[in-house]
């Protein structure tokens, strides 16, 4: 565990980038530092490997003070990632991922198979290895530099806004990686990013920092949604932190019915026997085809083309209240479609049942927060 | 008679070709001048800037050194050094040094500041030296400029050792002053091809150096 | 100490000038050239802009005229010119003109494409662009050519002694040793070194009044207090 023990950095001009911070960093978890720029979210990182020395207060690791042991020892025990990966443009992406164990005094090809072994756990193709840096992309760039962190297994990952200089899509492609890699590794990982919706996304645990380096909350995201500690807080969450939150509840519970759902070769008893407004087709697989009122349905000539689009489907195991939610809303009827993992129907649930299990949701989070207190 | 004319007889000339006035015992000693000035220099400048340039401190004050040293008329220090010293190498070395370290040491400089900050931070972070950082981080990356300096200074020692010969030393030098006195053109005008097909020569090597030395990875980005 | 500072500013009769009229002479041998290598060296470099494909052959031209000595350049030229002020400033205009079209080139390229952009959308033409964003974003590195050139020009004139003493300040030097008076040389490189120095700083006080928009302090840009803390 890091133990960050009311740390302060005041330096030589006077201005105090962080003001006896204290926080406990769980081990094998992703804890996330997020902030506006100047709440001196970076300075803490840095502060974790010594790039920044502190002027007050204490940082233990494993409960011993990381001031006792020689600074390129303590540095080569942690994995570093930073904001446009800070390749080296002269070496080839291969050599670049073996830099520490090289350092570490492994052999050239030891290194190098390590190396290749990270390539493929981040996902970048082998034939890269020989290629130098400029002729990759951004997102390939960073998977780079995640794997060079990563070379000597070190036990904690110190990550400074790794994601932020990509786009969009290739940023949610690495964070989904990042999560996958943690699963299997299951590093002590400290994150930096001034992107709250990241914070929420990757945090096992979230720090709010605030300018002048005060610590404004820290908690789990699911919390922090539901009980922002301050108005600065409430602010920097942003709007629909409601909705967000529901990406904390799982689907799995939600009733299904599967009353209104029916064959494309239904009878005609089988059109008229449900009492719903509407009635969703599946084709032979169980698939979904799409939607229809049951006035507009004809026994024996059903046609696919004629029917209205079921919408996005949602799998209970794996998506949250707030996916089904989602589907609900933007279902033509107002209904969600619950599919398995193969895409077959398990049922439909309407926008009222949803609702109903939100509010049991948050009751339930209520009375947690009641025995957490 | 045009300046072709002359080059033409200058080197179709048997009598130029050999003995302590010949083209390769001249060439040869300006080669000397040349390598042996370029080495002092090399070693003043870049040291002083690979290290000024890799903390980020002393700018300032180096561009003063530079300003002061390119300042210093070459040929006037020439013969006040040969007044102050007596004739001999010292004192054609000491301006043709002090024309060299400038470019040196602010192309040195100038490279290891513009080398992009992060995989320095990426290098420290992992755990690197900071002698390491400098030799394996940041000079590849600052090697084509730094290159491009010593190239330079190379190219401004060899046409400079000319003067050497105004205070009785060898080199190539020696046609051009030597011809001006007989006022034997074809000779100056001899002298002044050797030098620039030298000079030629220089950037020639400096290019091919720069081919082998600089990773594919810095050439290409 | 008076009889010394009295043999120092005693020139000898034969060079026809007085100190300060020597060292007008100087300025204007060093000078001339290198504002007749600005007036060249701007077209060139704006047509090596235009066609880049022209940028490589014209610098390597010029780096081979860089390497021919100026010895060799002044002598050779006698032929054409004769032994005149003429000689000396050819081969400095023609080194004026290598320093200066690179740095001209450079200069306006790094001009960043945006702001090119936003000059032509906001609809300057060619030319207006070229002098209200182009050149002015460019001075900074215009001048740092214009001090190279100005500086070595001036060490430069001095070498003219040698052909029939057109020199300047130079020749100094030559009547140094036929009088046999070191003080003269002195005079020479002591003068020489302080004019480089002196046109020197003026050209960084024109930069500075040219573009009142760059921070002052440029050497070395200002690196965050984090990077430094790292660095120790």
């Amino acid at each position: 565990m890091i133990r960050i023990d009311s740390v302060t950095k005041r330096y030589p001009d006077g201005t105090v980038a962080v003001d006896r911070l204290s926080l406990e960093i769980p081990d094998r978890s992703i804890t996330v530092l997020v902030g506006p720029s100047g709440c001196g979210k970076t300075t803490t990182l840095r502060m974790i490997n010594r790039m920044v020395e502190p002027s007050e207060g204490t940082i233990l690791l494993d409960g011993e003070d990381i001031q006792r042991q020689p600074v390129t020892t303590l540095r080569r025990s942690m994995g570093y990632v930073i904001q446009n990966a800070g390749l080296f443009q002269h070496r080839t992406i291969v050599d670049n991922i073996a830099t520490v164990p090289r350092m570490l005094g492994w052999g050239k090809q030891k290194a190098r198979a390590r190396a290749a072994e990270l390539m493929e756990r981040v996902g970048l193709d082998a034939a890269l290895a020989k290629r130098y840096p400029y002729q990759l992309s951004g997102g390939q760039q960073q998977r780079v530099g995640v794997a060079r962190a990563l070379a000597a297994d070190p036990p904690v990952l110190l990550m400074d806004e790794p994601f932020s200089a990509v786009d969009p899509v290739v940023r949610k492609g690495l964070q989904d990686e990042l999560l996958r890699i943690q699963d299997e590794l299951g590093k002590t990982i400290v994150f930096v990013t001034h992107d709250i919706d990241e914070a929420i996304k990757l945090g096992t645990m979230v720090a709010v920092m605030r300018t002048g380096g005060h610590l404004a909350q820290y908690a789990p995201p699911a919390e922090l949604l539901s009980g922002p500690a301050d108005a600065f807080v409430e602010d920097f969450l942003g709007g629909d932190r409601g909705i967000r939150r529901l990406s904390f509840f799982p689907s799995a519970r939600l009733e299904l019915t599967s009353d209104p759902v029916i064959p494309l070769d239904a009878t005609a008893e089988q059109i008229a026997a449900p009492d719903a407004p509407y009635l969703l087709v599946t084709d032979a697989d169980g698939r979904p085809l799409g939607w229809s009122a049951p006035r507009d349905l004809v026994a024996g000539d059903i046609r696919p083309e004629r029917l209205l689009s079921h919408g996005r489907p949602f799998v209970p195991g794996t998506d949250s209240l707030r996916v089904a939610l989602d589907c609900a809303v933007l279902s033509p009827t107002g209904w969600a479609v619950a599919v398995d993992t193969g895409g077959r129907v398990t049922g439909v649930v309407s926008q009222a049942t949803i609702g109903e299990a939100i509010r049991s949701a948050h009751a339930a989070g209520r009375d947690d927060e009641k025995v957490a207190g | 008679m045009n300046v072709l004319n002359f080059v033409n007889a200058f080197f179709s000339d048997s009598a130029h070709w050999q003995g302590y006035d010949g083209i390769p015992a001249r060439l040869g000693e300006h080669v000397r001048y040349t390598l042996e000035a370029l080495a002092l220099a090399a070693a003043i400048g870049l040291p002083v800037g690979l290290v000024t340039g890799h903390y980020g401190r002393g700018g300032n004050a180096l561009s003063l050194v530079a300003t002061a040293g390119r300042a210093l008329p070459s040929f006037g220090l020439l013969v006040l050094m040969t007044t102050l010293l007596g004739f001999g190498m010292l004192p054609v070395m000491i301006p043709l040094v002090v024309l060299a370290v400038p470019p040196i040491l602010v192309t040195t400089y100038e490279a290891m500041r513009s080398v992009d900050p992060s995989p320095v931070d990426a290098a420290r972070g992992m755990g690197m030296h900071e002698s390491r950082i400098l030799f394996q981080v940041e000079l590849p990356v600052a090697l084509p400029l730094i290159l491009s300096g010593l190239r330079s200074a190379a190219i401004q020692i060899v046409s400079t050792a000319t003067i050497a010969a105004y205070v009785s030393l060898g080199g190539l030098g020696r046609y051009i002053v030597d011809g001006l006195y007989q006022r034997n053109y074809e000779k100056v005008v001899g002298g002044a091809t050797l030098v620039a097909v030298l000079a030629l020569v220089t950037l020639a090597l400096f290019w091919a150096a720069a081919r082998a030395a600089v990773s594919p990875g810095v050439r290409r980005s | 100490m008076n009889g010394f500072l009295h043999d120092f500013f005693d020139i000898p009769s034969d060079l026809q000038h007085s100190w300060i009229g020597l060292v007008g002479l100087h300025l204007r041998e060093a000078l001339l050239p290198v504002a007749a290598g600005l007036l060249l060296a701007l077209p060139i470099a704006q047509l090596c802009i235009r066609f880049r494909w022209l940028y490589p052959p014209v610098l390597g031209i010029t780096t081979v005229l860089y390497a021919v000595p100026s010895l060799a350049f002044f002598v050779v030229l006698i032929n054409y010119t004769g032994q005149t002020e003429l000689t000396v400033m050819i081969p400095l205009a023609v080194y004026s003109l290598v320093v200066l079209v690179p740095a001209i080139v450079d200069g306006v390229r790094s001009v960043p494409q945006e702001t090119l952009s936003a000059a032509t959308a906001m609809g300057f033409g060619p030319l207006r662009r070229y002098f209200q964003v182009q050149l002015p974003i460019a001075v900074p590195a215009i001048i740092a050519g214009l001090r190279v050139a100005t500086v070595s020009s001036i060490s430069l004139v001095s070498v003219g002694m040698l052909i029939g003493n057109q020199g300047a300040l130079g020749n100094l030097l030559h009547d140094a040793q036929i009088y046999n008076r070191p003080e003269l040389t002195w005079n020479s490189v002591i003068t020489t070194a302080l004019l480089a120095i002196l046109v020197d700083a003026l050209l960084v006080l024109v930069r500075v009044l040219l573009t009142p928009w760059m921070p002052s302090g440029t050497a070395g840009r200002k690196q965050a207090p984090a990077l430094k803390d790292a660095a120790r």
